[in-house]
């Protein structure tokens, strides 16, 4: 069983759906007894860092989702959900974020001729192997929108990468911890593909 | 690489796919979800479905559509038609659509840009604009009720005051291109995408494969819509996208 986190968030039907269409229970809840003891678990979002770190607290979500990930429970954090697990982020300024992983999210920089939010299809390199991405060649597109994008301290964590006129670490995986920062929910074929990666993960660690 | 976007779109009315030839001559080919799956393995990169049902009471049958698509197709794609309200908004995004497309609504209440930005991330709205060439040929003005009536508002004026109020993108329909087949309005599309920073997408009168590139290279659209033109297979998304590419612009193949 795949618990979905339900904190309101903008995405969730989508991810939702494409777990039904790639035939694994789920369940949306936010009920701690039922997300602690789920095989997977999901983070989705959309919107902006400070309201969502705000509403997992609001329905104290933080410590459950801090102790599933500490105790090997396949997690993955979708869009927003990826940003939330790092320490901060240029869009709330003094809101701390989940901190499970170290890094930092910032503002896409303006470019020439790149307009912010980041918002398409955009190609994948990987700078190491990563489990998500199996069977997945290298320059796949997947769907972006985001305007901040994330800087993992720790580099060897990063399992993707694309190219917005600035780097931008696009999926990272720590032990059990998986992230997407594009939507795998919406990236068609490849995306789907990358979501039953993320499932068989959770076989495994049954 | 960021690529250029390919979007089909797709006319519904009382859930099915229609795509008017000519407005008189309705024909029916089929259901939404299996329309955008063929679309979605030919390569779509998002799809926007037109609901020309234009009668709210018509919710129900709109819902039990995108939720059926929504249920098949893993690609972004826009709703529009007949939304007016962000209580409409949240229900058809709660069905698993992405982005909403308000047009008439947006005009008569400008207001509703900014709540639905607010309540569900300006990357959910989108503002469609359908404009035409003023009589006197200085710039474009905006039309509402499907192209029936002039606002007479200027359309560059209208792009930069609905990205202000938070639309994250706009679907521009020239009206002096729609159903020509003679190519894009360039000289249309480049005066809106030169003048806001959010992405535009350029509508109307797509007719051969040059069309596409010069609405890229020329308008400076960030992407491009076609409707019969897809429907009736006379030119398929791969071979629009293998064209483009062969020329330089960055697609998703």
């Amino acid at each position: 069983m795949i618990a979905l986190i339900d904190y309101d968030a903008g995405n969730i039907k989508s991810v939702e759906k494409a777990l039904d269409f790639l035939g694994a229970e789920n369940v949306l809840t936010r009920d701690p007894s039922v997300i602690l003891n789920a095989d997977g678990v999901i983070l989705p979002g959309v919107g902006s860092f400070g309201d969502a770190m705000e509403r997992l607290k609001g329905y104290g979500l933080c410590d459950v989702i801090k102790k599933v990930c500490e105790k090997g429970t396949p997690f993955l954090g979708i869009c927003l959900g990826l940003q939330l697990l790092f320490d901060s982020s240029e869009e709330s300024v003094g809101v701390e974020g989940l901190g499970i992983l170290k890094g930092k999210v910032k503002k896409i920089p303006d470019a020439e001729g790149l307009k912010v939010p980041h918002m398409g299809w955009n190609d994948l390199s990987y700078p190491s192997k990563g489990r998500l991405f199996l069977g997945i060649p290298e320059n796949s597109y997947v769907y972006f929108v985001h305007s901040y994008y994330l800087e993992a301290q720790d580099e060897s964590i990063v399992k993707a990468t694309t190219d917005y006129g600035t780097l931008i670490h696009a999926s990272v995986e720590q032990r059990n911890v998986f992230a997407c920062q594009f939507h795998p929910e919406k990236s068609s074929e490849v995306g789907l593909k990358i979501l039953q990666n993320f499932l068989n993960v959770v076989k495994e660690g049954k | 690489m960021y690529t250029k976007r390919i979007i089909p779109c797709l006319d519904v009315k009382d859930g099915r796919v229609v795509k008017g030839v000519n407005f008189v001559n309705l024909k029916d080919a089929g259901d939404p979800a299996e329309q955008a799956s063929v679309y979605d393995k030919a390569g779509a990169d998002e799809l926007v479905f037109l609901d020309i049902t234009a009668s709210s009471d018509n919710r129900d049958t709109q819902l039990e559509w995108v939720r059926e698509v929504a249920a098949n197709v893993f690609i972004p794609f826009t709703v529009g038609g007949g939304i007016k309200t962000v209580s409409d908004f949240k229900a058809i995004l709660r069905e698993g659509a992405d982005k909403i497309a308000i047009n008439s609504a947006a005009i008569m209440n400008p207001k509703l840009i900014n709540e639905g930005a607010e309540k569900f991330g300006s990357q959910c709205v989108v503002v469609a604009i359908d404009a035409k060439k003023r009589p006197d040929a200085e710039g474009w003005t905006i039309y509402k009720n499907g192209g029936r009536v002039d606002m007479n508002i200027d359309a560059v004026e209208w792009a930069r005051r609905a990205e202000k109020l938070g639309a994250g993108e706009i679907l521009l329909t020239s009206m002096d291109c729609d159903g020509t087949k003679s190519g894009y309005d360039l000289e249309l599309t480049k005066a809106i995408a030169s003048s806001v920073s959010i992405p535009v997408i350029a509508s109307g009168g797509a007719g051969s494969l040059k069309d596409f590139y010069d609405v890229f290279d020329e308008g400076c659209a960030d992407a491009a819509l076609a409707a019969s033109l897809f429907h009736y297979k006379e030119l398929e998304i791969r071979e629009v996208k293998e064209y483009l590419k062969d020329k330089g612009i960055s697609v998703r193949l």
